[in-house]
Formats: C-alpha cells, structure tokens, sequence
C-alpha cells in the first residue's frame, strides 16, 4: 500500500468512506475496510509531509547537464 | 504622318523606364482582395489583388514570402507593399511585393488566428488530449527564464502553499529569435527527467505581443502537444491568450495562478483528510451502534425475557394430551363394556344348564370332575353322578355296550 501515489491512494480512501456510507456491509467487512482507510489516510498525510523543500536549477557545465541548487542573488528579503 | 514607329518592344521598354524612374510607382502600398492565388511549387507566389473597380497582378518571391508570418489565401483582404514594374515579355505591369499586411489587424494577430484554426483542427486543443494535472506532484518543473519575475512568482507562491515541494527550474530563452529552439529544448530536457518531474509549468511575465510571440509558435505548440508531462501554460497577464496556452494541459492566467495549480494547498489537503478519516470513523461508530442496539432489542424479546413461557406452552399441550388420553381411554373402556355385554348375553343363550332343561344330562363319576364324553374306560360297579336340569341322581354301572 505505501507504493500507491498520493493520488491513488486518496482515490481508495474516498471510494472506502463512499461504500460504508452507502452500501450495507457486513460488522465485519466494515471493520476490515475501515482500518484500511485509516491507514490509507495516514499514508496520504505522511505523502503530504514527508517531501523537503528542494529547489534545483538545470544547468550545463562543460557540455553536461548538472542539477544544482538554485538560489535567489537577493535571498531573504 | 511624320509619326516614329516603335516596336512592341520598344514601346514597352519605354514604359518600363517611366515607371521604373517613378518614385511613387517604386515604394506604394496598395489595398486589395487576394483572388487567383498560386503557391507555385518553386516557392513563389501569384495572385490578382482586386477591388471592385480594377485588378492588379503581383508576385511575391520566395524569398520575400518565406518570412510571411501568416498565410495568404483567395479572399484575404492585405495592403500589399512593394514596387511596380513591367514583365517585358509579357508587356504585363505586376506588382512585386516586398511585404504584405493584412488590413484590419496585426499581422502577428492574423497570424495567430491561422495557426490557432489550424491547430484546432488538427485537435491539438482538443479535451480528450488533455492531460491531468497531479494533485500532488512528486516534483514541479519550471521552464522559463531564471532571471525572470514570473519565476519569483512561481516560487514564492509553491513555497507558500506546499512547503514540502520539488522544484526544478529548466532554464530558457523567453524572447527573441532563440526563443523557439530554446524552449523547445528544455521540453525535450524536462521529458528526459520525467522521473523527477510530475509536471511542469511553461511561461513568462507579462510583455507586448511581440515579446510573447514565441509562445504562439507552431514549432513550441507542437513540442508542448508532445510532451509526455503535463502542463501548465503561463504566459503574460490574464487577457494574454496564447497557443501555448491553447494546447497545454490547462491555461493559468498568470505565472503565480500556474504554482496555485500544480502545488495544493497542503494545510487545505490536510483538513480534507481529516475529514475523510471522521467520516470513516463515524460511519464505523454508527454501524457499531446499530448492531448495539439490534442486539439490545433482541434481549427484550419475551422469549429471552422470560424463558419461563416457553415451558408454559409446553405444559399446556402436555395438559392437553392427557386430557385427550383419558377421554380415549374412558371412551375406550366404555365400548370394551359394550362388547362384554354382548358376549355375556350370547354366552348365555349358550348356557348348558338350558341345555338341561331341554332333556339333555351330564354324566361324570362321582369323585371326578370330568364330564364323561365316552364309553371308554368306565367299568361295571363305577359310581356316577347324573345331572339333569332340576337335580342329580347317583347310579351304579350295571352293563357296559359300546355303540
């Protein structure tokens, strides 16, 4: 499950809540389905929070394509 | 007559001169309808510029029409600019046309409107084509120039919404005959870096139409249709319309409407969760509930209430049974009764004391019991008691004759 993207997994979790609000399972299934929502809304919030702020600038040097990364000339105003 | 004679010839060479020393007839712009249009395979073209008093023939060279920005056709209306001149062998006057304009508007707008009709039927705008945008993108690529102010935007407006992102900026040329190859390479670069790039924002800062011509480029519009990343046109202000913006995955207005579309709003995200993960937990409680109270009404039914009842039923049937037993019995033994009844009677037609009475007697001996049936076995001198209906008699065997 935590290969899903964000999007997938956010489209899993809402049709979740959709089927156990509208179809009559089973105390069972319900309860099956519903820890997996949960786990799936938690791997949309981790999704969510996990990435660092990165800013690169594709640059060529000596020929070669380099990332680096990019910085304001007036950062920090 | 005393008139000179001239050859066509002559005469024609005169008037070429004329007009070729006439300063108006060498620099004039002339207003027209195309008609007669020819795109001749050698690259030149041919067409009648008429009104409705006159027509005039011109040419345009290949190497004056190859830099045309827009597209000559019969019933285009142009100010047509160039000189006039005669083609000797034809003795035919033509206007040789240096440039043309088409009347009404620009000619970078009428040439936008050709290559946007062109495009679209060919469905480089159309819908189904059209890519969406992630909702969160692993990482947001930026075509545009470094130095620019549209990129300050874009910046600051990701930073602000989605903390966490990946921004790689893809350096181009914005303006300027370089433009076009320029960005088109970063197209080319950004496809290369597909895994890191979840979509990318191709634009720049407001500018005249001529600043912003590179986006309507058919070389760039075609890349834009190709690339296989979504994206995000951003050229100029609100009320620049572009063909980038046409065949891109979707138009923002402006550079920083761009980064409001490619990087969610997280805290927004966030709370949509949230919510997502109440609705599941209250959809659970509330099937936990009614499964409470299914099994609470269960309980008072009477059955589990008072189990006692349940017997009662079966004392009753219990009840019932031995009623209905004795009643068949007593009937039972009521119609036995009946029967011996009736035997009693039939045993006592059968009763051999009336026998007696009609004459018959019973013979036994005397210290025996046995009703004597034969002769057999009795001897002279044996004592036997004879019963008649009203009394016994006791005799003595004098003579014994066997029949």
């Amino acid at each position: 499950m935590e290969k899903l993207t964000f999007e997938e997994a956010m489209a899993a979790l809402e049709e979740i809540v959709d089927n156990l609000e509208k179809e009559q399972l089973s105390l069972n299934d319900s309860l099956a389905i519903f820890e997996k929502g949960i786990s799936l809304s938690r791997i949309c919030l981790a999704k969510l929070e996990e990435a660092e702020e990165k800013i690169h600038i594709l640059l060529e040097q000596n020929g070669e394509m380099t990332i680096q990364p990019f910085h304001w000339g007036e950062e920090g105003e | 007559m005393g008139l000179n004679i001239y050859t066509v010839g002559e005469i024609t060479r005169y008037l070429k001169e004329k007009i070729d020393w006439d300063p108006l007839l060498q620099n004039t712009a002339v207003r027209g309808e195309i008609s007669n249009f020819v795109h001749h395979s050698s690259g030149h073209m041919y067409f009648t510029l008429k009104d409705s008093s006159s027509r005039l023939k011109c040419v345009m060279f290949k190497s004056k029409n190859f830099s045309l920005a827009f597209d000559l056709h019969n019933g285009l209306k142009i100010i047509a600019l160039g000189r006039l001149a005669i083609f000797e062998r034809d003795g035919q006057y033509q206007l040789y046309v240096e440039d043309v304009q088409p009347e009404g508007m620009g000619a970078l707008h009428l040439a936008f409107l050709q290559l946007k009709e062109k495009l679209e039927q060919e469905g480089l705008f159309a819908l189904e084509n059209k890519k969406s945008i992630p909702r969160v993108p692993k990482g947001i690529g930026v075509i545009t120039s470094p130095t620019g102010a549209a990129l300050r935007d874009i910046i600051t407006v990701i930073r602000r919404r989605f903390p966490g992102a990946l921004i790689l900026i893809i350096p181009a040329l914005v303006q300027g005959t370089e433009a076009v190859p320029s960005l088109v390479e970063a197209l080319r670069k950004a496809e290369d870096l597909k895994e890191k790039i979840e979509v990318l924002i191709i634009g720049r800062g407001g500018g005249s139409l001529e600043e912003l011509w590179a986006f309507n480029e058919e070389l760039l519009a075609r890349a834009i249709y190709a690339c296989s990343i979504p994206i995000v046109s951003a050229v100029g202000h609100e009320t620049d319309f572009t063909i980038a913006d046409f065949v891109a995955d979707q138009r923002a207005p402006t550079p920083s409407a761009a980064a409001e579309i490619v990087a969610p709003e997280s805290r927004e995200l966030t709370k949509y969760l949230r919510q997502l993960e109440n609705r599941l937990i209250q959809q659970v409680r509330r099937k936990l509930e009614l499964h409470k109270w299914q099994l609470a009404s269960l309980r008072q039914r009477p059955v589990l209430m008072k189990p006692e009842h349940l017997l009662d039923n079966r004392k009753q049937t219990v009840d019932f049974l031995r009623q209905k037993l004795l009643q068949c019995t007593k009937e039972n033994l009521r119609g036995k009764k009946e029967k011996l009844n009736l035997l009693i009677e039939k045993l006592s037609d059968l009763n051999p004391l009336a026998v007696l009475q009609r004459g018959y007697v019973v013979c036994r001996k005397q210290k025996g019991k046995k009703l004597l049936k034969s002769v057999k076995g009795l001897k002279v001198g044996d004592k036997l008691t004879i019963t008649m209906s009203n009394g016994e008699i006791d005799c003595l065997v004098e003579k014994i004759r066997e029949g």
